[in-house]
């Protein structure tokens, strides 16, 4: 692992301590959500309402991409008049909805994990199966 | 210094060399469907994604495009002029449709998931032993199953040994791709590629298409040749368009197999099913577990499955190599890239910083060690699929 040599940038020097991995809930079938309780490795870092409200928007934006609405059928029923050829120049709502997440995700890690030593990853980039939650050592050394 | 402390010097990679080295061979960036596992193939730069028998799929290919030519060159002319130009036209249009669905079927990822990196592998393995407690030697560790409970059913999420992970449900690995696809519905030899969540409906469209397609090639076959034969008779109409005959056998056949399997998939959309849960009855027979994911309404399950939201690829195929550094093997760990830095001036330093760059890189061309001493510019042999891949990573390993 490598040594914490300056602390101006935590996610690259700074010392992993371990990470946690918040898994899927299935309880109301094959859509995108996850899990709102707090893992006990987290206790200690970060209030309980403050992580079960960062997990629940991400279920909300998640629910609202893979939402069965007027908007979806008319986006399915036009990519398929055009044979599909729409989406080379058009942006699907869930990669919109994608843009939105990812953007808050990085607001959260500034705004309140940083801060206590935590870094949450984009679901995405873990096939959407876990949200990864690395936690680093020496949370008082970090701005 | 002793003979053999000699050799052992000129076989170990020296730390500074094997820094040029790598210094040397990142002129090329490694995008990260290159070293995905699984046996998929990847064409334009990861942007087509394909299984590795694609035999079948060019037979596909070949039996439309040849059917519809000889319609065109054959049938076409005659309908046009006898019976309406808007015959060929329709033709035209519906072809495009059957030969779009098909490539979009065939070349989108079906909804793979990606493999558990060794972090979250670890995680769950210690999950696991932990939910399991204390197996006694010489009794068997209980299998790897997870409940959990969807809309009052409970079903049951198996562990994938292969992909490391809880497979989430309705998911299934797919042994030609290796790989767990989501919703899997099929491997299809005929498409070339796994039927999954992604690309169902683009499927399910393409059958429908082609169920359109051979019905109006049949019909105006036939009335083709019933209008050609009241002219000139029966036989001299076959002898003057033989294609009509090959046209004819080839959507006969073909009528059965895909109206068939069109009505199949419309039987299963309807009741929201995969062909997978199908075969293996999860909901039908002992114990009367209901589906879990129907709306007890076809038209709502007609609208999930086809009107549903695209789902993106989780896959990103495209994305470079640097991004996960967490994830590669770290061959030359922390004292390769300081090195690496300062040896930049050899090269043009443009790439110089990518350090996980240098260590895939230097792992993949160790097998090509002869290269190392041509100028930078040298092109290096590309990594077209991953049974190259697969390869220099079995190669990587044995200088070591």
């Amino acid at each position: 692992m490598a040594e914490t040599h300056s602390l101006q940038d935590m996610r690259q020097q700074a010392t992993i301590s371990s990470k946690v991995f918040i898994q899927r809930d299935y309880t109301r079938g094959t859509m995108c959500q996850f899990q709102t309780k707090l893992p006990a490795e987290l206790e200690a870092r970060i209030d309980k309402q403050q992580f079960e409200e960062t997990v629940r928007t991400l279920n909300n934006l998640y629910a609202e991409a893979e939402k069965l609405g007027s908007q979806s059928f008319i986006e399915g029923c036009l990519a398929c008049l055009t044979a599909y050829t729409v989406f080379l120049c058009m942006e699907t709502h869930y990669e919109k909805v994608l843009k939105k997440i990812a953007k808050f995700i990085e607001e959260q890690n500034d705004k309140i994990y940083a801060p206590r030593g935590l870094l949450l990853t984009d679901p995405i980039k873990r096939g959407l199966r876990v949200i990864e939650v690395t936690i680093y050592e020496d949370p008082s050394l970090t701005r | 210094m002793n003979w053999r402390h000699w050799s052992v010097l000129v076989e170990a990679p020296h730390p500074l060399s094997s820094s040029i080295m790598s210094a040397v061979m990142i002129t090329r960036k490694v995008r990260k469907w290159e070293k995905l596992p699984g046996k998929n193939t990847f064409c334009c730069d990861g942007r087509v994604m394909m299984a590795r028998q694609k035999g079948v799929f060019y037979l596909t290919l070949f039996l439309i495009v040849g059917t519809c030519s000889l319609f065109f060159a054959f049938e076409c002319p005659y309908l046009a002029v006898h019976l309406s130009p808007a015959i060929p036209v329709f033709a035209v249009v519906l072809f495009l449709f059957v030969m779009a669905m098909l490539l979009r079927t065939s070349f989108s990822d079906p909804g793979v998931l990606p493999r558990a990196l060794p972090d979250e592998a670890t995680f769950i393995e210690m999950e696991i032993e932990a939910a399991n407690g204390n197996v006694p030697p010489g009794q068997r560790a209980p299998p790897r199953i997870r409940n959990v409970q969807i809309n009052n059913q409970i079903v049951k999420l198996k562990y994938c040994y292969t992909c490391k992970i809880f497979r989430p449900p309705r998911a299934s690995h797919c042994s030609i791709c290796d790989n767990c696809v989501d919703r899997f519905d099929h491997h299809c030899p005929w498409v070339g590629n796994c039927v999954g969540k992604r690309n169902y409906r683009y499927f399910y469209l393409f059958t429908l298409s082609l169920s359109l397609l051979t019905v109006y090639i049949f019909t105006f076959d036939i009335v083709h040749v019933a209008m050609r034969s009241v002219v000139s008779g029966f036989l001299n109409t076959l002898k003057d368009t033989p294609g009509t005959v090959i046209e004819l056998l080839v959507c006969f056949f073909t009528l059965w197999s895909v109206v068939g399997l069109t009505g199949f998939h419309t039987y299963l959309i309807s009741l929201n099913q995969t062909t997978n849960e199908d075969i293996k009855g999860s909901w039908s027979g002992k114990n009367r577990v209901q589906n879990p994911y129907s709306h007890k309404n076809i038209i709502k399950n007609c609208c999930e499955v086809l009107c549903g939201p695209t789902y993106p690829s989780v896959l990103d195929r495209r994305g470079l190599m640097q991004d996960d550094l967490s994830a590669l093997p770290s061959i030359n760990n922390d004292s390769a890239p300081q090195t690496t830095k300062t040896t930049a001036p050899l090269i043009p330093n443009e790439h110089a910083p990518d350090e996980a760059k240098a260590s895939a890189g230097s792992a993949a061309e160790k097998s090509h060690s002869p290269k190392e001493e041509l100028p930078p510019t040298a092109k290096l042999p590309p990594l077209a699929s991953p049974e190259t891949d697969a390869e220099t990573s079995i190669a990587k390993d044995k200088p070591h």
